[in-house]
């Protein structure tokens, strides 16, 4: 029976994608021109290619209408509530790695940890009048963070991008977003907090637990995995 | 179509609990299910995102589908109500469930609160009345005293700062743990803190200001953490009757021996610690058995933030893997914060039909 396998549909995500699974012997191909969102995996047998936005194949995963998917652990750990009761991680795959953490102004000298970011929140609701706002597009992931380690007295402001530029334009204070190397924050003089990685991430092959997996399904995934090594 | 999650049964379950809340003298309230989100995040902050649904209507902002009655209960009486005052209110609430997909996402609650009058006979009255709608059921009760700890921490002898930095986290037991081991030396000071604080110019290195916080309010807490290193640690003996207090967990006699003993050494609970054997006084008078009444020091510390006096709970013993089925406390705080100021002493509890349901289904 044929599985269905959701990846990127464009970009690096997409090339690394393609040149992961090629390293082990199976060709991912789109079908016809580039606009198509369809295509074929060559080297194995009953194996459909679907390309989505990355941001779409954990709800796809979670709704068992892709079979694999490939996507960051962090879209799956922030859009599927549950997600390990659902979702299985089959393989990390080595790329695409990027953390999300606090970032808090450079010119904050006092703050260091998140137990000076809970202090600071506190002193700021007193003197502003408003709770200390942390723009983020990963706000699950972000509150659930902040809960373990009980900082309070914060507000979550969303963000869909430039995230980075939040706190120069003074739309939030601080920030929670993905970076890979640092880089873009220090340039917008911002700084991580010592203790403030929610997530390190990367791009993974997760096998959807919802999805129909009939014997014939399992055995497509056997010759699969065969294929991929495990 | 999806059967309803209450039933039938829970809605007449529910109607008895109101005519036994009714039979004391409370006044029938209702509440609208939607309710404005700023008051309870502003109360509970950024959590109750991941308790309560919220939904926006255009011309009045960010709405929420009512995760609790105390809430609207207390605005209205702050309002309008007399005092003393009771209430009684039965419906749905609402809660958001992001890890357990087995727990319900609506169910019904009865609940009855006392706002004014004497704290002890009130406390006594709300949790004997509770006792007695879920008598047969054998239910096993729960209690603590969250004024207990947080008088005791009004009461170390050390700085306001840290008072109110382990007061605001009460209800944060990993958070009022870590401060409590920093203000007591048992964690050293991090390298970074003292680094900055040996600095002669924590500035060099900040670049200009961004954002909001000012320059200023960085360098107030320089202060505050220049007079926090320079404040003597908590003494061993104040650290190990917080750590007694918290870890309690005893018959209520035996808490009420052990804290008494506690109070010689720390007078400042007294007065918390007299509340508690008034109120052991007046629930015997109404006929709970309190000799064998469980009483724990932290009990009622992971809930959302508002109890901060007398907490209860009653919990099957038949079927522990149901939540409690009945639950309350004590929260003045919460009328002071919803009162602009104004406190009313308030006390109330609530009862989850369809649990009761069930437990009582389990045992014919």
């Amino acid at each position: 029976m044929t599985i269905r396998l959701g990846v990127p549909s464009k970009g690096r995500l997409m090339e690394k994608t393609f040149d992961w699974f090629g390293a082990r012997g199976l060709t991912l191909r789109k079908n016809g021109n580039d606009r198509e969102y369809a295509g074929v995996v060559e080297g194995v047998d009953g194996v459909e290619l679907a390309l989505l936005s990355a941001g779409e194949i954990p709800r796809e995963l979670a709704a068992g209408r892709l079979h694999l998917g490939v996507t960051g652990s962090d879209l799956v750990r922030e859009k599927i509530a549950g997600w390990d009761l659902r979702l299985r991680e089959l393989a990390k795959m080595g790329f695409g790695g990027a953390d999300l953490v606090i970032a808090v102004p450079q010119s904050w000298v006092d703050v260091d940890t998140l137990d000076d970011l809970d202090a600071v929140a506190a002193a700021f609701r007193r003197t502003h009048g408003f709770r200390l706002r942390i723009a983020t597009k990963y706000h699950r992931l972000t509150r659930e963070f902040l809960r373990e380690h009980g900082v309070a007295d914060y507000q979550l402001v969303d963000s869909q991008g430039a995230t980075e530029g939040v706190v120069r334009n003074e739309t939030a204070e601080a920030i929670s977003d993905i970076t890979s190397t640092g880089e873009t924050l220090r340039a917008n003089g911002l700084k991580i907090l010592s203790d403030g990685m929610i997530h390190s991430s990367q791009a993974t092959l997760f096998r959807s637990g919802t999805a129909d997996w009939s014997e014939a399904h399992r055995a497509t995934l056997d010759a699969l995995e065969d294929k991929l090594g495990f | 179509m999806m059967p309803g999650p209450m039933g039938a049964p829970a809605r007449a379950e529910a109607a008895r609990l109101s005519a036994i809340f009714e039979a004391t003298g409370a006044q029938p309230v209702d509440t609208s299910i939607l309710q404005p989100a700023d008051v309870l995040l502003d109360l509970y902050g950024e959590d109750i995102r991941a308790r309560a649904y919220v939904t926006a209507d255009p011309l009045r902002g960010e709405m929420m589908l009512r995760p609790d009655f105390t809430v609207p209960v207390v605005r209205a009486h702050m309002d309008e109500g007399g005092d003393p005052a009771r209430y009684t209110y039965a419906g749905e609430v609402f809660r958001r469930q992001e890890t357990d997909p087995a727990r319900p996402i609506e169910f019904l609650q009865t609940g009855f609160e006392i706002f004014g009058g004497d704290p002890a006979q009130a406390d006594a009255e709300v949790f004997a009345t509770i006792a007695g709608a879920l008598d047969g059921l054998d239910l096993r009760p729960s209690t603590g005293d969250i004024g207990i700890l947080m008088a005791a921490v009004r009461g170390l002898r050390t700085s306001e700062a840290r008072k109110g930095a382990l007061l605001r986290h009460v209800w944060r037991p990993r958070r009022f743990r870590a401060l409590l081991d920093r203000y007591s030396a048992r964690t050293p000071l991090p390298a970074h803190k003292k680094t900055l604080l040996a600095s002669a110019d924590p500035f060099a290195e900040a670049g200009p200001a961004l954002g909001r916080r000012s320059r200023a309010e960085v360098e107030a807490r320089i202060a505050t953490l220049r007079a926090e290193a320079d404040t003597r640690p908590l003494s061993e003996e104040e650290t190990a009757l917080i750590d007694m207090i918290v870890d309690l967990r005893e018959t209520s006699p035996n808490v009420l021996s052990s804290l008494r003993d506690i109070a010689v050494d720390m007078p400042a609970i007294g007065d918390a610690v007299t509340g508690l054997s008034r109120r052991l006084d007046a629930l015997s008078a109404r006929g709970i058995d309190v000799d064998t009444l469980p009483f724990e020091g932290s009990f009622g510390r992971t809930t959302l933030e508002y109890y901060d006096g007398f907490v209860f709970g009653f919990q099957s013993a038949t079927r522990a893997d149901l939540p409690p089925a009945a639950t309350g406390g004590r929260y003045d705080a919460l009328t002071r914060r919803l009162g602009q100021g104004r406190v009313v002493p308030a006390v109330g509890g609530v009862i989850r039909p369809e649990l009761v349901v069930q437990i009582r289904e389990g045992r014919a």
